[in-house]
Parts: C-alpha cells; sequence; structure tokens
C-alpha cells in the first residue's frame, strides 16, 4: 500500500514538472523565436521587459488574460470554448512518452526521468498528435467565420496528408531499433543516431511536423496575408492564448520526438556517469532543433495550397514508403550477411532516391515558369 | 545545371538569413537614441526670431490663409515703441496651430513673407486632449538666449518704421 501512494506521488510530481517545463517552455519558446527572428531580420526584438527582454513573455501573459473575450453571436458556443481545449490537451499529453533521461537515485529511490515508457510509444505520439487537428477544424467550424472557417479546412487537409508520411516516415525508426518504445528506441542509438543511418528519414519527419504544427512554410492554416488569423480569428483573450499555447507547445514536443527518433535523444558524452545530464542534452537538442524551425520560418516563403497537397501526396508519401523499403532491404541484408557494413546501404540509397525527387520538382517548376515567359 | 542545384539554391537562402545573424541591428532604441531627421524634414512649427529678440512674424495671417487644413488662428495688434514684440507694424497678438488638423503640409512656411514661421524637427507630438492639441503662440516660440532679448522689448522712438522688416533671402537647403 506504502509503495502505491509513493508510486502515485512520484507520478504526479513527474507530471506536474512536465506540465511546468511545457508551460515555462512555451512562454520562453516565443521569446526565443522574437528574438532569433529579430537577430535574422537584423533587428533587437523585444529588449524592454527585463534584462534581454526576459520578462517579455511575462507581460504578454498578463496581457492575454486581461483582454476582453468576445465571443461571436452565431458562434456554435459548446464547441467555441470547446474548442482551445480540446487542442491544448494533446499537445501537454503527449509530452508524457518522451524520455528526458534513464533513471536516477533520490531519497533511496530510483526515479525514472521519463513518465511513462508505453511499449507502443510511437503509437502513442501519432494517435495524440492526430487529436490535435480536431480542435483546430472545431475551431473554424464553431466560429461561424468565413476565414475561420477556411483555415480549419485547410488544416484538416493538409494535416490529414502530412499524417500519412509523418508515420511512414516513423517506420525505419521502428525497424531499426526493433521496437516502438520511446526508451528502447533511445537506447538503440548508443554508438550511432538514427540521422545518420536514414538522413532522408529524419528530414521527411522534419518536413512532415513542420506542416504537423502549422509552422513557415506550411503555415497555410493561419496564412496571415489571406486568412486574418485562420481558424483563430475569432478566438481573443485567454482563448487565443490556449491555441497559441497548444501551437508552440508541438513545436516543442515535435523537436524533442524528433530529437528522440533520429538525434539520440537524451544520449551524449558522459550519459553513463552522470544520468542527470540527459535532460540537458535533451533541451540542447530541442533548442539546437527549434533554432532550425525559426530559421526556416525567417527563410522561406509559404507553399502554395495546391503545391503543398501535391508535395504531400505526390513526393513525400511515395518517397517515405521508398525509404520503409530501402531501410527493411538495408537490414535484411546486414542479417543476411551477418555484416552490419550492409547498413550503409540505408544511407546511401535513400540519398540517392531522395535527390531523385527534388530533382524532378526543380526541373517541372522551371519548365512551368519558362513555359508561362 | 547540375543535379544537385535546387538543394544549392535551398541551401543558399538559408546561409543568407543564418548570415544575417551576425550583422548589426538597424534598430534605434528610440526614446534614449534618436536618429537625426533630414534637413528639410516638417516637424512642429516654430515661430523664428532675429537676433536681437524681436519675433519674425508679423501677424499677416498670410500662413492661416494658405493652410489647406484651416489649422491656423493669428489675431494681429499694433506694436507700440513701449512695446514692441515685431520690427513691422503689427505683431501676432494670438498664435494658434491646432495639430489635430495640422497635415504638415509645409504651405504656411512658404506663404510666410518674413520666414517667421519654419516647420521644425520636433516630430514628439502627444496630447491627451482636443484642447491640448491647440498649441499656442508662447509654446511655438523659439526660446531666447538671454532674457533680455524677450519680447515685448522697448525701444527708442523712430528705430523701426514700416519699412524696417529685411528683405527675403532665399531658401539655401
Amino acid at each position: 500500500m506504502i509503495t502505491d501512494w509513493t508510486l502515485w506521488l512520484e507520478w504526479f510530481i513527474k507530471s506536474l514538472i512536465l506540465i511546468f517545463a511545457l508551460l515555462g517552455g512555451f512562454a520562453y519558446l516565443t521569446w526565443y523565436e522574437r528574438r532569433a527572428l529579430a537577430r535574422i531580420q537584423t533587428r533587437i526584438g523585444p529588449n524592454r521587459a527585463g534584462p534581454f527582454g526576459l520578462l517579455q513573455p511575462i507581460a504578454d501573459a498578463v496581457k492575454l488574460v486581461f483582454k476582453e473575450e468576445l465571443t461571436p453571436a452565431k458562434a456554435f458556443k459548446p464547441v467555441f470554448f470547446l474548442a482551445p481545449i480540446l487542442t491544448v490537451v494533446p499537445s501537454i499529453i503527449i509530452a508524457a512518452v518522451i524520455p528526458w533521461g534513464r533513471s536516477i537515485n533520490l531519497f533511496g529511490r530510483e526515479i525514472t526521468l521519463y513518465l511513462a515508457d508505453i511499449n507502443v510509444g510511437i503509437l502513442y505520439f501519432m494517435s495524440i498528435a492526430a487529436i490535435s487537428v480536431y480542435g483546430i477544424v472545431l475551431a473554424g467550424w464553431s466560429s461561424n467565420s468565413k476565414y475561420a472557417m477556411l483555415g480549419g479546412l485547410r488544416a484538416t487537409a493538409q494535416m490529414l496528408s502530412y499524417e500519412l508520411s509523418l508515420g511512414i516516415s516513423l517506420v525505419p525508426v521502428i525497424l531499426l531499433a526493433n521496437s516502438m518504445s520511446m526508451i528502447e528506441i533511445v537506447e538503440a542509438q548508443n554508438p550511432v543516431w538514427f540521422i545518420l543511418i536514414q538522413p532522408v528519414g529524419a528530414v521527411i519527419f522534419w518536413i512532415a511536423t513542420l506542416a504537423e504544427v502549422n509552422r513557415a512554410p506550411f503555415d497555410m492554416p493561419e496564412a496571415e496575408q489571406e486568412l486574418t488569423a485562420g481558424y483563430h480569428s475569432e478566438y481573443s483573450g485567454m482563448k487565443f492564448a490556449l491555441f497559441f499555447m497548444a501551437e508552440y507547445q508541438k513545436m516543442i514536443i515535435v523537436c524533442a520526438v524528433l530529437a528522440v527518433f533520429y538525434f539520440g535523444g537524451y544520449l551524449g558524452p558522459g550519459i553513463d556517469r552522470f544520468p542527470l545530464l540527459g535532460p540537458v542534452y535533451m533541451f540542447l537538442k530541442i533548442v539546437v532543433l527549434l533554432f532550425g524551425m525559426i530559421w526556416v520560418r525567417a527563410t522561406w516563403p509559404r507553399i502554395r495550397y495546391d503545391r503543398l497537397m501535391s508535395f504531400g501526396w505526390k513526393v513525400m508519401v511515395p518517397l517515405s514508403l521508398a525509404i520503409v523499403f530501402i531501410t527493411a532491404t538495408g537490414i535484411l541484408l546486414a542479417d543476411q550477411f551477418n555484416n552490419d557494413i550492409w547498413l550503409l546501404t540505408i544511407p546511401v540509397a535513400s540519398i540517392i532516391v531522395g535527390v531523385i525527387p527534388v530533382v524532378t520538382i526543380y526541373r517541372a517548376i522551371r519548365r512551368l515558369s519558362y513555359g508561362r515567359a | 545545371m547540375g543535379v544537385l542545384d535546387p538543394i544549392v539554391e535551398l541551401a543558399r537562402g538559408l546561409w543568407i538569413t543564418l548570415k544575417s545573424i551576425g550583422e548589426k541591428p538597424v534598430t534605434f532604441q528610440y526614446p534614449e537614441e534618436k536618429r537625426p531627421v533630414r534637413p528639410r524634414y516638417r516637424g512642429r512649427h516654430v515661430l523664428k526670431r532675429y537676433d536681437n529678440g524681436l519675433e519674425k512674424c508679423i501677424g499677416c495671417s498670410l500662413c492661416a490663409a494658405a493652410c489647406p487644413s484651416d489649422a491656423i488662428f493669428v489675431e494681429a495688434s499694433e506694436n507700440t515703441d513701449e512695446k514692441r514684440f515685431s520690427p513691422g507694424e503689427r505683431y501676432a497678438s494670438t498664435y494658434e496651430i491646432n495639430m489635430l488638423r495640422c497635415i504638415f503640409c509645409g504651405y504656411c512656411e512658404d506663404a510666410c513673407p518674413t520666414e517667421a514661421i519654419i516647420l521644425g524637427d520636433n516630430y514628439e507630438l502627444s496630447y491627451t486632449s482636443r484642447r491640448a492639441a491647440i498649441y499656442t503662440k508662447d509654446m511655438l516660440l523659439e526660446p531666447v538666449a538671454s532674457p533680455d532679448l524677450l519680447t515685448p522689448q522697448k525701444v527708442e522712438p523712430g528705430k523701426y518704421n514700416r519699412r524696417s522688416v529685411p528683405e527675403m533671402q532665399d531658401p539655401r537647403d
């Protein structure tokens, strides 16, 4: 009985820490993004509230909390209220399966540095990520506004299309790790990160997650120039803050998941001796990957919607199927000849296959633009 | 065209944005650090004085007539040798500009026969009421170096007559 009680307490405390880390991470991710974007655009960015503008997220939060909340007269109220919650909850609970390290000894107790080690961690991630699209489409529909509606529709189509390649691009990871548990995936990358074995898979996963969290260049559901703010046009105050929160938490989560699947998760030098370095490595990897997202946003313009769809269906899905095939073949060859050197066929063949669509798309676009001139 | 051209082009775009991180920000930290305005910038109006402290404005109301948004109100009074404001016959006893109406076109500058009104370099115009938006003569008048240059001045009779307003010069900038 007493062990039960402490176990519950441990889970509770770990959940609290996780949630607060995510909330704090969200707040400071907005600061990080604004500062990084500003530097890329040779500006300074928020630097007034506190040193280096570090109190800016707090000021923003206070402003958002005290803002007037408007509900459109013809909105479908229950769904309108439910949608932000439906968006933000998955973005938090998805973090439960992310491993932050192995385990540490605290007060004579073995404490694992993850909340749950589900043996189908990847499926959990995929299914919870799929739920968050409901919040967005319901928000768009219940607002009873054209812009919000179009934003919600775009989000649905986009997320459905890219979720497919997102899921398939995880199959090489499952094959290589021979497991669906996040912990075992990380441990399977002990000598070599999976990005070195399957670089194309990492790129596909990266692109698909960009589309999944509605980040530039795939931010069609909230394209400012076309749809004012897309699905959350009619939201203000705290409800808008929830959407905002969900978006940035999802950014953190997908970066964490990418780190786990392809960048060796919490692994790093000295991890065997000091397990507490695990969260530090995770944090550093997440920060670097987040910078990648911000960098891409600052560089590339938004993709046109029909091109977005045809890119998702005609390039991403076949390519991810191809790399699944290549990975499986490489693993089979390595098994057959009992020599891991055959695993080298995977990156080589994947990169060759990955270059084909890039070149084909480029040629097609050139042909189109010259044909018109 | 090489096979890797598209990848190279994408990477070049990324490289350009990454490079700009090292550049010096163009931001001016405004309240502490102000960018100097251009020579012919049209900011808040200033009523100019001559070197002896007398006001250039002779209260002719040409600026008010030229003003397309009817923002200027001028009321003129007679100068006397006891209380002399300007070298001419008359001076502006009331000079008001409604900054809510002013469009900073600079026509008043052009209309002024004595170069008395100049659009200066002050762009920090803010007020909290309509009443405070009306800038009166003492707010617009150029400050003086010493108190004995203040108007009205007491001058000996006959020093100024109706011809004593100097000729206008062509603008130099």
